[in-house]
């Protein structure tokens, strides 16, 4: 049976190095590249006939645009509107990531963590900077919820604190562990189909339930990516 | 796990980022303001044909509007000439049949003077033809002949007795 994480290993294509740091162009790196070309190619040429009556392919395109522009209108307001081509952007980067990974013999970039980390440090340190954009120093009272008596500070304080530094962690880690440990399970199925022989047929009949699971998750989690994105948005620009 | 080896996190973390913003810079410029302006043609051709058909109703309905007061017009117009018409042809019959009674009443009158006249002048021959019968008639009887003042006095007494 193959090892089920096997499948995650990084290989180097071209080997390369800037400045004496490692950045060669791994497998990893390739499916980033597809998945672009392949974000790029079908936002744009599937509008390109600019249709009044969208075909399918441009409806399609026009459901992803207006369903992320409706998560910014909802989740931030009207204040959202100039970031909504970098949650677009974040949206559609992870949700190809994700589904991409559904292809067998892929790799699946947003099952890393340090991927999925370096995704969620950008909104951490993007919403913190609008954060302090909006209100300057006065964004300090993040940390301290309004109306609370001043001798709670002690304990509020290193909370609020602590929740708002997780915020990156808990983004990265959730789709990271969703998208292994989905792989994972699909891995070691598999690995049951081809050992149980005849029997195979349990785990295979399985597979087919988990695999439409596993395409329900890439959604979801390219969703709660991008709303959790939104909701920290909107705290950094309301406050709360 | 593959995943918690430091060895390609730099390299994974550059090429992250030289796709995503590749693919934010083409986006935010090519395919976002694309889908942007298609969807906002859409919309605004809605919002024109809903307005279009919003005048054309209107417009359909003034002409409902001027159509049912030609017709109500035409109606009241109808019913007056229909009145005023009627009302003539009565009055004219009512003239007419005010002539033709005095036409009638006239000859009625014009009848019963001629009958008068007649009546009188019969009358007035009866007497001579009275007299005249009384004369004959006592010179026959009696032989004596009478004279006309009397014979007229007798037959004028008569005749107021006999009235």
């Amino acid at each position: 049976m193959a090892n089920p994480v096997e499948q995650f290993r990084i290989e180097p294509l071209v080997p390369l190095e800037i400045g004496g740091v490692n950045v060669s162009f791994t497998n990893s790196a390739l499916f980033m590249v597809v998945s672009i070309c392949l974000v790029t190619a079908f936002l744009t040429l599937s509008v390109r006939g600019r249709a009044l009556v969208p075909g399918r392919w441009q409806s399609m395109a026009e459901v992803m645009y207006e369903f992320v522009a409706n998560m910014i209108r909802d989740n931030v307001g009207s204040k959202g509107r100039k970031y909504f081509p970098f949650i677009f952007t974040l949206f559609m980067f992870v949700l190809f990531g994700n589904l991409i990974g559904m292809v067998p013999y892929t790799f699946t970039y947003t099952s890393h963590i340090i991927v999925t980390f370096g995704l969620a440090i950008v909104v951490f340190v993007g919403v913190t900077i609008i954060g302090f954009m909006h209100h300057g120093l006065h964004y300090f009272r993040m940390f301290f919820p309004h109306g609370a008596p001043l001798a709670t500070a002690v304990i509020l304080v290193p909370i609020e604190l602590i929740s708002y530094c997780s915020r990156p962690f808990s983004l990265a880690i959730r789709l990271f562990a969703n998208m292994t440990v989905g792989h994972i399970i699909l891995k070691v199925m598999a690995g049951f189909v081809v050992a149980l022989g005849v029997f195979g047929i349990l785990p295979m009949a399985f597979l087919g339930g988990v695999t439409l699971l596993e395409f329900g998750i890439a959604l979801l989690q390219a969703y709660v990516f991008t709303i959790l994105s939104c909701i920290y948005l909107h705290d950094a620009i309301h406050m709360h | 796990m593959p995943q918690f080896d430091p060895h390609f996190f730099s390299s994974q973390l550059f090429w992250l980022y030289v796709t995503f913003i590749f693919l934010y810079v083409v986006l935010s410029t090519l395919a976002m303001p694309k889908i942007g302006a298609v969807l906002e043609e859409r919309q605004r051709k809605i919002d024109e044909n809903l307005d279009k058909a919003a005048k054309l109703k209107a417009e359909a309905e003034a002409a409902v509007a001027v159509y049912e007061k030609a017709l109500a017009d035409a109606r009241a117009e109808a019913q007056r000439v229909l009145r005023a018409t009627g009302d003539a042809l009565a009055h004219k019959a009512e003239e007419q049949q005010k002539a033709l009674g005095e036409r009638l009443a006239q000859q009625v009158q014009a009848g019963e003077a001629r009958i008068g006249q007649a009546k009188e002048q019969a009358l007035a021959n009866l007497r001579e033809v009275a007299i005249d019968v009384a004369k004959a008639a006592t010179a026959r009887l009696t032989g004596i002949s009478v004279d006309d003042a009397a014979a007229s006095a007798a037959v004028a007494s008569a005749l107021e007795e006999r009235r």
